[in-house]
């Protein structure tokens, strides 16, 4: 009998809900908030800023990892509730969701590489 | 003879209409459509901002409006909701036991509340800076 790699993935699941708990209300308020609350000095998204905070492995470490969780996260939560909603094609909903994060998985460690 | 019970079948798409915990059930699981696509606009940023100053520019651009504050007021909400959500079951989820005895559910709620509140104000912080 094979181990099953339910643990594995309940475990990314748990990381990527506990991390999007943590930290997506405050990249929210940050990323779409402040500019045009003024909460924040003008140039805290500018350019300059974000690539030269992407200049850093770490950094683009850390940014990946939370990205990456948050996104299967949100994949795997989608594609169970679509079930809940009455959508009950159930491979087409894997395709959508798992396709998503996928191509969003793809296009972020580009980005981080080209950075 | 008896007649034939009356089975009302449950409807597959508005079932969770019926009752609040199971709206409140619906909310939980939706917070992440908006999560989901609000990671995906950031890896989009990202890409932008990989493709140099004047992409990244317009990105920002094309994110001010009526259309990404609407998004973002929405995000905003079931971002918290997920945070309250996931909270809340955190002493299910990990129970912990002190001195022999269990750690009550509250403690472990608030705990998390504290961490959140650090964790907000440190990058706050350094998006300031």
């Amino acid at each position: 009998m094979g181990a099953s790699k339910k643990p594995i993935i309940w475990g990314l699941f748990a990381a990527g809900g506990t991390v999007s708990a943590f930290l997506v209300p405050v990249l929210i308020l940050i990323t779409c908030f402040a500019a045009p609350l003024g909460l924040l000095p003008a140039d805290a998204l500018s350019y300059e800023r974000l690539t030269e905070l992407t200049q850093h492995s770490f950094n683009k470490l850390v940014i990946f990892g939370v990205l990456f969780l948050v996104m299967w996260h949100a994949a795997h939560r989608m594609c169970i509730t679509a079930h809940d909603l009455g959508i009950r094609n159930d491979k087409l909903v894997m395709f959508v969701c798992y396709g998503l994060a996928a191509i969003g998985t793809l296009l972020l460690v580009l980005a981080l590489l080209t950075l | 003879m008896s007649r034939r019970p009356y089975i009302r079948e449950p409807s597959k798409t508005r079932w969770w209409l019926e009752q609040p915990r199971y709206v409140r059930y619906m909310m939980r699981e939706i917070s992440a459509l908006f999560i989901g696509i609000y990671a995906l606009i950031l890896v989009v940023g990202l890409v932008q901002l990989s493709r140099g100053q004047a992409a990244y520019e317009k990105f920002l651009a094309s994110a001010e409006g009526a259309t990404g504050l609407v998004f973002a007021a929405l995000a905003m909400f079931f971002a918290i909701y997920h945070t309250y959500s996931w909270f809340q079951v955190t002493p299910k989820a990990m129970p912990l036991t002190y001195d022999g005895k269990p750690v009550p559910g509250a403690i472990i709620i608030a705990a998390h509340w504290f961490g959140f509140v650090i964790v907000s104000a440190a990058l706050w912080l350094l998006a300031r800076s």
